[in-house]
């Protein structure tokens, strides 16, 4: 979800769905399988979720890894909000939440987990935050959803779905989690 | 989304339980920051603060200096001595001197009661209260509510009870304040010299008894004894204070296993509370100074982060 957080939507249709749960699903099983071959195994992988759907989507993708091979993955939970480029800016003041990154990575290939791609704004704050904690080998970047519009040099290294859309549409991905489903829709702005 | 809708931090009494928990919420996302190998988020870049202290202070001037530096803003210090200062005009001057150097924001300890109210009327910069007289410090008010939040979990009905100087105390009004809006039953005890004239306006119990006070707490603070209301004749020596009011493991004998004992600092050792007691697994004393950084990291993103409509 992108500048919408929580709280009702007003004067937004659906358009369509484009994931339901089961087409979720496949794409983080597929993704997993992804990052197995690419890292030729799990021994160095780290898997880091962005807050906030980032995380239930990263326990995820850990547990579609361990169907692959038994190891015990280390999992970080990370907050980018006091990394944010518009932090002076902005009237409304985002509500910071913690991280918790209970692992050392250096050495290791972090995989950041986002729901959505868009800007490319958050995965940059996420890098920054990533290196304060130390040197990872790689950090490789998996989403649900690329919906494109990037205003940074950015691109994930395992993407769930591309979905074309107009900046003017909103691409909502929800989690059971957190929301009620396992479902990534459209919206768009109603003609006033 | 919360947000803490005020310009300045001037003490608790003014404050809602909503935002002392949001408050309290964010110092402990801050905390984590603190624990990390490279602790320095990007989120006040460019914001500068100036830090006044006309009163002595080590603890709370070094506390508020690290959270700057954490948070990345850009921070001075300023310290004043007593000694040349001229109430009433040199605030007047400091205001001033704040507008013209463009500071977001100003952390001021002072010796006169108010005094950071009548910075804050004056200033457009933001104005978090060091230290006011006699009348709060509320940054060490929320760092104590921090500190026995993260031990118990919660605040509300817990019995706290605060000892010594309550007259004289800033800190006590702080916590007076903030503890009961946060629920927690608040007790004083001490020699009656000691209690303000206006504690019916908190409807707190007076104990003169330390032991009466303590039996069934949850939480005990001593507050530093000062050697000049000796002077002023508020209690005979530091001797015969420490024998009716000091805190030592055989006046604690008969309470719970899981009392909190909070002071302050800095600890007069023997004389409010023994060094057993300080250094001992009760002590959460350390955790106080902790919490200071994470409290005033929170404040300064909450006041500094976003901009004012």
């Amino acid at each position: 979800m992108l500048g919408w957080e929580g709280g009702e939507i007003m004067g937004l249709n659906h358009k369509a769905t484009v994931m339901d749960e089961k087409g979720m699903h496949q794409a983080l099983r597929r993704i997993a399988h992804e990052i197995v071959e690419r890292n030729k195994g799990l021994e160095k992988i780290a898997l880091i979720g962005i807050r906030k759907r980032g995380v239930p989507l990263a326990r995820h993708l850990k547990a579609y890894l361990n169907e692959i091979e038994t190891f015990d993955i280390p999992f970080g939970i990370l907050d980018i909000t006091l990394y944010r480029d518009d932090l002076i800016e902005r009237t409304d003041q985002p509500e910071v939440h913690t991280t918790d990154v209970p692992f050392d990575l250096t050495e290791k290939h972090v995989v950041l987990v986002d729901d959505v791609l868009f800007t490319g704004r958050t995965v940059r704050a996420a890098m920054d935050a990533m290196v304060d904690f130390g040197r990872p080998a790689s950090i490789q970047l998996a989403v649900l959803v690329d919906r494109g519009h990037r205003e940074l040099p950015i691109r994930a290294d395992y993407v769930g779905k591309n979905v074309p859309s107009s900046r003017s549409e909103l691409v909502e991905v929800r989690v059971k989690e957190i929301d009620d489903a396992d479902r990534v829709d459209i919206l768009e702005r109603s003609e006033e | 989304m919360q947000t803490l809708r005020r310009k300045d931090i001037l003490g608790l009494e003014e404050m809602s339980a909503e935002e002392i928990n949001l408050i309290l919420e964010t110092a402990r996302s801050m905390r984590e920051i603190m624990q990390r190998k490279i602790k320095k988020v990007p989120a006040l870049r460019g914001r500068s603060v100036l830090n006044l202290f006309y009163e002595p202070s080590t603890r709370t001037k070094a506390s508020f200096e690290l959270a700057q530096k954490y948070m990345s803003s850009d921070a001075v210090s300023v310290a004043g001595t007593s000694s040349s200062l001229v109430k009433g005009e040199t605030l007047k001057d400091t205001v001033r001197n704040v507008e013209v150097m463009g500071v977001e924001c100003v952390i001021m300890r002072h010796p006169v009661s108010g005094s950071s109210h009548y910075l804050a009327r004056n200033v457009e910069a933001s104005v978090i209260n060091a230290g006011d007289g006699m009348h709060e410090h509320p940054t060490q008010g929320l760092l104590d509510m921090f500190t026995i939040w993260e031990h118990k979990g919660r605040l509300e009905e817990l019995k706290v009870v605060i000892v010594g100087d309550i007259r004289h105390s800033r800190v006590a009004r702080s916590n007076l304040w903030g503890l009961q809006k946060m629920g927690a039953e608040v007790v004083v005890a001490g020699p009656p010299t000691m209690m303000p004239p206006d504690l019916d306006v908190f409807g707190v119990k007076h104990f003169t008894s330390i032991e009466e006070a303590v039996a069934d707490a949850d939480v005990v603070m001593a507050l530093r004894l000062q050697q000049e209301r000796q002077e002023s004749g508020f209690f005979p020596s530091m001797r015969e204070y420490a024998e009716t009011y000091g805190l030592n493991s055989k006046r604690l004998e008969h309470t719970r296993e899981d009392l909190l004992i909070m002071h302050p600092g800095p600890i007069n050792r023997g004389v409010e509370l023994s060094s057993d007691l300080a250094d001992g697994p009760r002590s959460v004393i350390m955790d106080q100074v902790a919490a200071g950084v994470a409290v005033r990291m929170a404040l300064l993103y909450l006041l500094l982060g976003g901009t004012k409509e």
